[in-house]
């Protein structure tokens, strides 16, 4: 039967009115990609733009860069501790405001379906960086139970990505709890389950937000010492 | 057979919190072993939280039945495919796999103090027909509208109709589209009710699980009830966004027991109300006078050119200019009212340029309520506005203009609001509502008809001092 939903305005995923896009009879036979938000909530979003950090993509500023890295990346850099595990992080937003109360709906309200405002962009930073597989931040059990679902993999799978789960958390307490500081200095916080997966692999990790880049580097760390020969990162904001 | 509930002890406490309540397990702050065992022993009962009817879902909390506000996600929790709703999604996820509890165990009493209210002010005429009319409603557990003029004193009308009710042992809620109004609302009716518990729920109040046998509500937060409310008040009913949303009228539905009273309130029925009450199957009591007992002002309705133009060429028309001017040099507050919060931002720098401390306020402004206050004390000689503040402000001395008023966002209901913003206060009764426009909408000639016929009204039934 025909589908005639398809003929109803679609519903901006954030603001529930109704997105003005021209029906015709091209889009209809042809189902064209739709947007899944309105122009006046994707504007909200501040893209990450002009010069970034060769490795997180944060935005350098003169005093706060050693060369192409950012001093936070450099100074991770500098550590033998954590030298080269992270190649790269790619982000797309900046952690404005809008972009704060948008995750927060998503993943503390849970309203999964956020996930899908971002797919098309996440498809499109895929294009662009080389992976064998992809991962995702898991969450603990207790956070997962609480969530029902895990926001990184909701991101992963909404841009049509199978993942392996090669990673399992140690430990539970909030990371939004800690300082800087305390999470750098923590000891390695996750476990690798299954080494097999990643062995002589190019990792793409998956996560919403990167802060301080050491829930990355950790996992990073642990993915690389199982054999992963190299490790990226894709966040949706930083 | 012995009924269970004969049998079973239960907690208060479980009883108190979930009373009359539609939960997720996660806002019951209980073990859950205690909610098994209140379940097993037929005293909290669960109902699915989405549920599917021939293909369609429906949101067992907010009714929601548009399917585009639906998704359905891989869920950790029940290991499938899981639909959960997203039109009440701020309130916690309520999915296929989740579950709504309820209490249906004895029936909570309040323990009733001996003097209920402690209002002892008096009702003008009009507002004391009015008055007898909601008790009359709560007494029978009838369905009726108030319809009362801006600035008639609604609040006050209530008053007795709640005393009646709570002294024989109901349970009331005054429930309004408005997180403003409730904040305003409620300390009103602490005051007047001062010997018991008052609940003020909206998004992030601290009374949330407050159980109390007077509540101001969010019609939102009445998603969290069901069963609950012998007497239901609704004021602004034809208030954003109660009057555009069908899911929040079925929940002040479900928020009340079958058997209850319904009291109506606002200055501006829907169509829909006045013809029902015109056909009889609404009853309705009507106070078309102010307390004070003096004419509500009519708007003037004054062509302005084609406005739009003008602003994008950053003139202000000039009728427009001439009468912000003349309020300026006489020290009169204003508020002008635009369309839309892009033209209003536009024209700010314009009108600043008559007088620089002009502000401007919108729904997304966060100091909207502080700007309100300096146009109040007169430390601002006005503000620019949305329709935003449409409602609920009291300025002595105001005048008001729309500017576009042909403009759709102006409804008949928007305008005669609006007016009824000027000349409010006993000292100056009086004062100017101008509708700048470029061409007459008939929303604007039916708002002025509107005010016109409530003054003959008021006048015909001796509601005003000649």
């Amino acid at each position: 039967m025909f589908d005639w939903s398809i003929l109803k305005p679609r519903l901006c995923l954030l603001c529930d009115q109704e997105i003005n896009q021209k029906i015709s009879w091209m889009s209809l036979l042809m189902q064209e990609q739709e947007t899944p938000v309105c122009a006046d909530c994707f504007t909200k979003f501040d893209p990450l733009r002009g010069e970034l950090c060769q490795i997180c993509s944060r935005v350098l500023s003169a005093e706060f860069r050693r060369g192409s890295l950012c001093l936070d990346c450099h100074r991770w850099e500098q550590d033998p501790d954590w030298q080269g595990f992270l190649t790269e992080n790619r982000s797309l937003f900046h952690y404005n405001d809008y972009m704060k109360e948008t995750i927060a709906k998503f993943k503390y309200r849970g309203d999964y379906a956020i996930a899908e405002v971002f797919s098309p962009l996440i498809k499109d930073a895929l294009l662009t960086l080389a992976f064998d597989s992809v991962a995702v931040i898991p969450l603990s059990r207790e956070r997962l139970l609480e969530r029902g679902f895990n926001q990184a993999e909701a991101l992963a799978i909404t841009a049509g990505q199978t993942c392996i789960y090669p990673l399992a958390r140690i430990h539970t307490e909030k990371q939004s709890k800690k300082s800087r500081r305390d999470r750098i200095n923590l000891p390695q916080v996750f476990q690798i389950t299954d080494p097999e997966l990643v062995a002589g692999k190019k990792i793409l990790l998956i996560d919403d937000i990167y802060t301080t880049g050491s829930t990355l580097r950790h996992a990073a760390k642990a993915l690389k010492l199982a054999g992963a020969t190299e490790i990226r990162s894709l966040t949706l904001a930083r | 057979m012995i009924s269970p509930h004969t049998t079973t002890p239960y907690s208060p406490h479980l009883q108190y919190h979930l009373s009359g309540r539609l939960l997720l397990a996660a806002e019951i702050p209980f073990p859950s072993e205690l909610l098994t065992e209140h379940m097993q022993a037929g005293y909290v009962a669960a109902k699915v939280g989405v549920i599917r009817e021939n293909g369609k879902y429906q949101c067992s909390r907010c009714s929601n039945r548009n399917q585009q506000l639906f998704y359905t996600f891989p869920c950790s929790l029940c290991q499938k495919n899981c639909t959960y709703c997203r039109s009440c999604i701020m309130m916690g996820r309520v999915s296929e796999c989740t579950e709504l509890y309820s209490w249906t165990g004895p029936e909570l009493h309040f323990s009733i103090p001996p003097q209920v209210m402690a209002w002892d002010g008096t009702l003008s005429d009009g507002q004391k027909t009015a008055s007898d009319r909601v008790i009359a409603a709560v007494e029978q557990n009838e369905e009726v509208l108030v319809w009362a003029v801006c600035g008639a004193g609604k609040t006050e009308v209530l008053f007795k109709g709640i005393d009646t009710a709570i002294s024989n042992g109901k349970r009331v809620c005054i429930c309004t589209p408005r997180t403003d109004v409730v904040l305003e609302l409620a300390p009103r009716i602490r005051q007047a009710f001062p010997n018991m518990d008052v609940a003020a729920l909206y998004g992030g109040s601290e009374d949330r699980h407050l159980a109390a046998p007077l509540t101001v509500s969010t019609t939102h937060q009445l998603y969290r009830f069901a069963n609950a409310f012998d007497t239901i008040i609704i004021d602004e009913v034809d208030a954003f966004p109660y009057s555009m949303d069908i899911s929040l009228q079925q929940a002040v539905q479900k928020a009340k027991k079958q058997t209850s009273s319904t009291i109506y309130l606002t200055a501006t029925p829907s169509r829909q109300m006045q013809n029902a009450y015109r056909k009889g199957k609404l009853q309705a009591v009507t106070i078309p006078a102010r307390y004070h007992r003096k004419l509500i002002p009519v708007p003037t309705m004054k062509w302005s050119g084609n406005w739009q133009k003008q602003f994008q060429k950053k003139k202000i028309p000039l009728q427009i200019q001439s009468w912000v001017h003349d309020r300026i040099e006489r020290n009169i507050p204003i508020l002008l009212f635009f369309p839309s919060i892009k033209v209003m931002k536009a024209c700010l720098p314009l009108f600043q340029n008559i007088e620089p401390h002009l502000l401007a306020v919108h729904s997304e402004d966060p100091e909207r309520k502080e700007k309100v206050t300096l146009l109040r004390n007169r430390e601002v000689p006005g503000l620019l506005t949305t329709t935003i503040l449409e409602r609920g402000v009291t300025i002595p001395r105001l005048d008001v203009a729309v500017i576009g008023a042909e403009h759709q966002v102006f409804s008949e209901s928007a305008l005669v609001q609006i007016a009824g913003r000027v000349g409010r206060s006993a000292d100056h009764p009086t004062g100017n509502i101008t509708f700048f426009h470029y061409g007459k909408s008939e929303e604007m000639v039916k708002a002025v008809w509107h005010i016109e016929n409530m003054n003959r009204e008021a006048s015909k039934r001796g509601l005003l001092d000649v």
